[in-house]
């Protein structure tokens, strides 16, 4: 979709064709402004779900601007957030009912915290956007209300020295926002603090899996070749048929790395992740080893080892990796666990690679 | 159940002589690190802290110092 910027017209929004999240126009003292619907429809919800399953993730967001809720006037509330389609639609969602203006930030699509972290939803982006909109224009007060995880790349003084708007950083969570409101704009201590509950934590699921299937292909290939190179001789289909059932134990990895340890997180043993991951890695060795015979490899201790090494590798690094995905980790800790891991990763995956590959020397000298 | 993280790592600091107790860092801060005892802030538990950064950046005074990560 074009996006067309009208600076010459009296529209403080950017974007020729209407969206379905918007219910008509208000006038106000700086030009029109779009009021949005405070119900997702089904096409919020399916697009949503989309995103989390990784399908146009980059590309979902709104026009930045001002946008109305009910029937704001000058006394009004300004809830400031990201111009994320999925951060929009949750802050939305729960504004039934309410009459106050949001403004809606450049953060190229990104939600809050993640934004602020990079310094998008930041404190230059807000300065432009208030000056931008004219806000003075628009309200009498002046305050603004951001979302508190956007902390991490707003400084609220400086925000207030060059626009007069003085910062108040609302509750954590879109659904805090009413009782925040009809409290004088405060938030209790337990609003102020982020969790990692299981919902929050399976809603992840799905793109982790996304993430790894691309290396179930890959993963499918190497058996494949391995399987061609035998003392009997070339067999495509042999070849093919225990490739495909050698290959099951790793992406069963792939999908515990992906399900099981964001599912289980709060109860698996040891604080550090890889360790997390070690303990999943070992307990998947151990079932894989004991179901050898359907996996359709031969009974070989050095193919015991090989898969044992190689499934644990995997299944600690992306453990590793999820560190980025959760919401109690910090860099330093991160940082550390990294370090440690990557040497010991890389010798236990050439030990593997090359435990495969002396057994099938193995196998062809009989 | 509260997750538990990798401890002594964290790289937040305090200067308690710079502190005015405005309390900015108590309402920024994601995981409950600090308290206000006395008119100024203190860190209760510096294990909880991701070093997301929110506090230093909103730290008129310049007395929290942490290194931070990129959320």
């Amino acid at each position: 979709m074009a996006i067309v910027i009208k600076e010459e017209t009296n529209k403080l929004y950017e974007e020729d064709v209407t969206p379905h999240w918007v219910e008509g126009v208000i006038e106000t003292s700086v030009g029109r402004v779009r009021r949005i619907k405070t119900k997702l429809d089904k096409k919020d919800i399916i697009d949503g779900c989309k995103v989390r399953c990784g399908i146009n993730r980059y590309n979902y967001q709104i026009s930045p601007g001002l946008y109305a809720v009910g029937n704001p006037d000058r006394n009004s509330p300004v809830l400031v957030t990201a111009n994320y389609k999925l951060t929009f639609d949750k802050l939305r969602k729960e504004l039934s009912n309410q009459n106050l203006w949001i403004m809606v930030i450049d953060t190229k699509g990104i939600n809050v915290w993640c934004a602020a972290g990079k310094g998008t939803f930041g404190t230059k982006e807000i300065v432009n956007r208030i000056k931008k909109i004219d806000l003075k224009k628009v309200v009498d007060h002046n305050t603004i209300i951001l979302p508190q995880l956007g902390a991490p790349g707003v400084a609220a003084h400086i925000i207030t020295r060059a626009t007069g708007f003085k910062v108040v950083f609302g509750p954590i969570r879109a659904v805090d926002i009413p009782e925040f409101l009809s409290k004088g704009f405060t938030a209790s201590s337990e609003m102020r603090q982020v969790k990692f509950g299981f919902i929050d934590r399976l809603v992840l699921t799905p793109m982790e899996i996304v993430i790894n299937l691309k290396y179930v292909p890959l993963i499918f290939i190497v058996f494949f070749i391995l399987n061609l190179i035998n003392p009997m001789g070339i067999n495509l289909a042999v070849a093919f048929k225990t490739a495909v059932f050698n290959s099951l134990p790793y992406v069963g990895a792939l999908f515990i790395g992906a399900v099981m340890l964001p599912v289980l997180l709060p109860y698996i043993p040891f604080r550090a992740f890889v360790l997390k991951g070690i303990v999943l890695g070992v307990i998947w060795s151990v079932i894989s080893i004991a179901l050898n015979n359907f996996f359709a490899f031969s009974n070989s201790v050095l193919l015991y080892m090989a898969n044992g090494l190689l499934l644990t590798t995997i299944i600690a690094f992306i453990s590793l990796n999820f560190t980025g995905s959760t919401t109690y980790t910090s860099l330093s800790g991160v940082a550390l666990e990294t370090k440690k891991t990557i040497p010991v990763a890389m010798g236990t995956s050439v030990l593997g690679i090359i435990l495969i590959i002396a057994e099938k020397v193995l196998t062809f000298l009989g | 159940m509260r997750h538990k993280y990798i401890k002594n790592v964290v790289t937040l600091q305090l200067d308690n002589s710079k502190c005015t107790g405005c309390g900015i860092c108590t309402n920024v801060c994601p995981h409950g690190v600090f308290e206000i005892i006395n008119g100024k802030a203190e860190i209760k538990v510096k294990d909880r802290c991701i070093e997301c950064g929110a506090c230093a950046k909103n730290c008129a005074f310049t007395a929290i110092i942490v290194n931070p990560g990129v959320g």
